[in-house]
């Protein structure tokens, strides 16, 4: 495996029979490739999703529309969730967490190499498992299914008496499968993030996207295991006479609910943490200064880490918790607001006093700040026990989690792809096409979840097929799906950008960007062996160092 | 970074005239939202959560104004910052090439915007505790009315134990007058799945859940019609569970419930339809007082024609509803659990006429 592994592949591809070249993407064990493959794979996934939430909108645009059956709006809805959170976001996290954690802390792979190839191969079996109930899903029958009961799957809705066939068992395997391949992630990130920084890198050196992604990756290895143990007892429910979830022979359906939601909150941290971890290198770049308040920063992610872990009965406030347990859990979501907002407060305290340049990462940073301020704030309301048991299920539920998710997080990860796309391709994307994806998705990302805050004030749930004229919900389901095709039409941007700069793009070199981390010391894209020579680093902005030799971070920290 | 700088100030209008554009619209929706929200209505067919219309609906309606304020003090000042932060410190043309003074931190800042979010977050705290404490420990009076609801898949079983009446999906409940209060405490079960009991105007909501008693209640202040429906998800008909709750006045109310205790109409007029129905399957599970048939599987019919709607409210109580809904349910509401009951016209017709008699 060695020698494999540290050959200097030719940098034309091309010209490797394609065979060869397939070969060497499914063995590959670099941590590079990996990253890579973890991107595409959710990338695909991200257009299914996309076109499912499509569907969806369009069966809602109009009252009593039938564009589809009920039958098959459940099933997308459930499949667009599933594949969304375990197919997209933590998937694609992980690519970029893959790719530049060891570039970043002078490494030359993750620890353990082939852990990390089987994680990957296993996560990406999970989402095939998962889309293969479209063809296999009703077993018996022999007629394509697909999961139906919702992300959570709420029980008894899993028990057999309310989900006969397969489909429900090929949702619980492929999150157990994938499950495993993220609980192994998790701790490859940890273990190289421990174990093999560079000289010279102290923890409290280490560049904050190494800090966020090792708070991150514990998070994972607390939430996931909850979530593969629920999974196994469902299917030992289902299959060996098991009574855990059953209501019917005296199971308990809201220890399903606890189980689910003790991974399902802390996952959203999950996903936003790497988040915060790319604006938290972008801003500052794009700003000309340092991060603001580093060790704050690090002790916050920490405090959310463990605050996060305490929160996740707010998604049950209606299921008639006692007083005392909806204000206890009514304190910890008010309070994971406060590590939060110190970290906004440190990316403006960033760009206050800088010279903010407003390249296409940059702008997609301000945009996470704006939409996940307001994400935040609405988070505060849905935190208050009483408000909730107005809001809690409804479209207001539906458009904060996607304000954090596609307004936050989706935000960020644009950011990252045209901050970090030179590096990993030499190529720079195109700022016109960027600036012109920036704006069409922050101008349909507005239209669609702006208006979809008011249905659920007014009264309406998530996850029906249809609803009643007459309500005042026709207007904002229009401009939701309007807004859902211009979103649309700027990922079709963004697509079209990725491959042209793929192709005809500038070339970028070593740092186009005139950045600070270890990752743009080295060529673009990096050799496979990342670093010649391994690095020694005596501050956070080792390349400012090298740049100032005159005024030196190391001088000050 | 001198090159860049160079052509800066014509982008920077034009996307201060697109951000303006963006601000416009949101503006306008939210505007919009207002009007929408303002507009007056008797019978209450938009189900809002800001026109309450009963004390636990009332004291969150307080809270969440209280907490939007709050949070909405938090949002102009973060935003005015991150605007003025954009528009102030945006590199310049004429800018040297010189970076920016290299600041690090303050511990005075950190402290004061960590102190100061933590006063926010207790005050907001014991704002929301008291409401959760009003709310949900709040005493049962001896003149409630109560009533046990009991979710299925896909509509509402109401039993009032103290009257003795059986009815579904319409639930009617009195006002209640805060000189003598009468309020409604609902006893919340589940023969099935989770569902969710959710008038906005009347209280939040609160699941059904099998296997486990929840509670709620409500003290309407005024008559008519409320809407609602389910609000978790319960399977493939979960968005045409819909829920009416007719709040009338204490003799409407009285004169209901004694007319609901009522045996079925005995009428021997329409006995043709009365033996299809004692004779197919509809008796499996459906219930009519006094004739014998007891399902529980499905909605009481005893008094079907009280009340204004059919299949959980997916469509107008009509003849020609009616009759669709026994030939093909799937037409009104596909995988409803009632099944097509292939009935010849005559018989349909005949059973139609006959549950038309069920006042």
């Amino acid at each position: 495996m060695s020698s494999d592994a540290i050959a200097i592949r030719t940098a034309d591809a091309s010209s490797e029979p394609w065979l060869e070249t397939l070969h060497g993407w499914v063995t590959t064990v670099d941590h590079k490739r990996l990253g890579i493959l973890y991107i595409v794979y959710a990338l695909l996934f991200l257009v299914i999703g996309g076109i499912e939430a499509t569907i969806i909108r369009i069966q809602l645009i109009f009252p009593h529309m039938s564009f589809v059956s009920p039958q098959v709006f459940n099933r997308l809805f459930t499949m667009h969730g599933t594949t969304m959170i375990f197919f997209v976001a933590m998937p694609i996290l992980f690519g970029f967490a893959n790719y530049f954690v060891p570039l970043m802390i002078g490494a030359r792979d993750m620890a353990f190499p082939r852990l990390n190839a089987f994680s990957f191969w296993l996560t990406a079996f999970g989402g095939l498992l998962l889309y293969f109930s479209l063809v296999g899903g009703s077993g018996l029958y022999g007629a394509g299914s697909a999961p139906d009961v919702g992300w959570w799957a709420y029980a008894p809705l899993t028990s057999r008496a309310f989900s006969p066939g397969h489909s429900s068992d090929y949702w619980t395997i492929s999150l157990l499968v994938s499950g495993f391949g993220s609980i192994g992630t998790a701790i490859n990130l940890i273990a190289t993030i421990l174990s093999l920084r560079c000289p010279g890198m102290t923890l409290g050196r280490m560049p904050l996207f190494a800090w966020m992604n090792m708070v991150m990756s514990g998070m994972v290895l607390i939430a996931l295991t909850p979530l593969s143990a629920a999974q196994i007892m469902l299917m030992v429910d289902r299959y060996l006479g098991g009574h855990f979830f059953d209501t019917q022979a005296g199971g308990s359906a809201a220890i399903w609910m606890h189980f689910f939601w003790i991974f399902g909150h802390p996952e959203v941290y999950i996903l936003i943490i790497p988040c915060f971890a790319f604006v938290s290198e972008i801003v500052p770049v794009f700003s000309r200064k340092p991060i603001f308040g580093y060790p704050v920063m690090v002790g916050a992610t920490v405090c959310i880490g463990f605050v996060s872990m305490s929160v996740w009965a707010h998604h049950m406030f209606t299921i008639g918790m006692n007083s005392y347990a909806n204000s206890f859990f009514t304190i910890t979501t008010m309070a994971v607001g406060v590590p939060t907002g110190i970290k906004i407060f440190n990316w403006l305290g960033t760009m206050w006093g800088g010279k903010l340049i407003f390249k296409t990462p940059m702008l997609f940073c301000v945009g996470f700040l704006f939409q996940f301020l307001i994400a935040g704030l609405t988070g505060i309301m849905l935190g208050a026990a009483p408000f909730d048991w107005q809001l809690g299920n409804s479209y207001f539920v539906v458009a904060h989690f996607h304000y954090v998710i596609v307004g936050g997080i989706l935000f960020a990860l644009f950011g990252a792809f045209y901050y970090w796309f030179p590096k990993i391709t030499g190529r720079m994307m195109s700022e016109s096409l960027g600036k012109l994806h920036f704006w069409l998705f922050l101008i349909g990302f507005h239209l669609t979840f702006d208006s979809m805050h008011i249905p659920g004030i007014l009264g309406m749930p998530r996850r029906i097929y249809t609803y009643e004229p007459g309500r005042g919900w026709e207007l904002w389901n229009l401009l939701c799906t309007i807004g859902t095709f211009v979103q649309g039409i700027a990922i079709l941007i963004f697509v079209a950008n990725l491959v042209i700069s793929y192709f005809k793009g500038a070339k970028a070199g070593n740092d186009p960007w005139d950045a600070w981390t270890l990752e743009w010391s080295v060529s673009s894209p990096p050799p496979s062996y990342n670093f010649a020579v391994i690095p020694a680093v005596a501050s956070r902005r080792p390349l400012w160092d090298c740049k100032h030799p005159e005024d030196t971070d190391s001088r000050y920290e | 970074m001198v090159s860049e700088n160079a052509k800066r100030r014509t982008p920077r209008e034009r996307d201060l005239s697109r951000l303006a554009g963006v601000v416009a619209l949101l503006v306008g929706i939210l505007l919009a939202a207002g009007l929408c929200a303002a507009r007056p209505s008797s019978d209450h067919p938009v189900p809002n959560i800001f026109q309450p219309q009963s004390t636990p609906a009332d004291s969150i309606d307080h809270l969440s104004r209280f907490v939007l304020s709050i949070t909405g003090l938090i949002f102009l000042v973060v935003f005015t910052l991150l605007v003025y932060a954009v528009a102030k410190f945006r590199s310049k043309a004429t800018d040297d090439t010189r970076e920016p003074a290299q600041v690090y931190g303050s511990t005075q800042i950190e402290l004061a915007w960590t102190i100061i979010p933590i006063l926010i977050v207790v005050v907001l705290f014991a704002a929301t505790a008291r409401v959760i404490h009003g709310i949900q420990d709040a005493p049962k009076p001896p003149t409630a009315v109560e009533v046990t609801a009991i979710g299925h898949q896909f509509w509402w079983e109401f039993r009032y134990p103290g009257l003795g009446v059986v009815t579904a999906n319409e639930l009617h409940i009195p006002v209640s007058d805060p000189a003598h209060p009468t309020p409604t405490f609902l006893k919340l079960l589940s023969a099935d799945t989770d569902h969710s009991f959710w008038i906005p105007q009347l209280a939040g909501k609160t699941d059904l859940i099998p296997n486990r008693v929840n509670e709620m209640w409500m003290d309407p202040h005024s008559t008519g019609i409320y809407i609602g429906q389910c609000a978790q998800y319960c399977g493939t008909q979960h968005a045409k569970m819909l829920l009416r709750v007719s709040v009338d006045s204490p003799a409407d109310f009285q004169t209901w419930a004694s007319s609901q205790k009522q045996p079925a109409n005995q009428d021997e007029k329409e006995i043709a339809g009365r033996h299809v129905f004692e004779n197919t399957a509809c008796v499996n599970c459906h219930a009519v007082g006094g004739i014998g048939a007891t399902g529980r599987f499905g909605p009481d019919l005893t008094h079907l024609m009280s009340r204004q709607t059919i299949a959980s409210g997916a469509a107008d109580n009509t003849h020609e509803n009616l009759r669709l809904w026994i030939q093909n349910p799937d037409a009104i509401k596909p995988g409803s659990l009632m099944p097509a009951m292939q009935l010849g016209d005559a018989d349909l017709d005949a059973l139609v006429r006959y549950l038309e008699t069920l006042r």
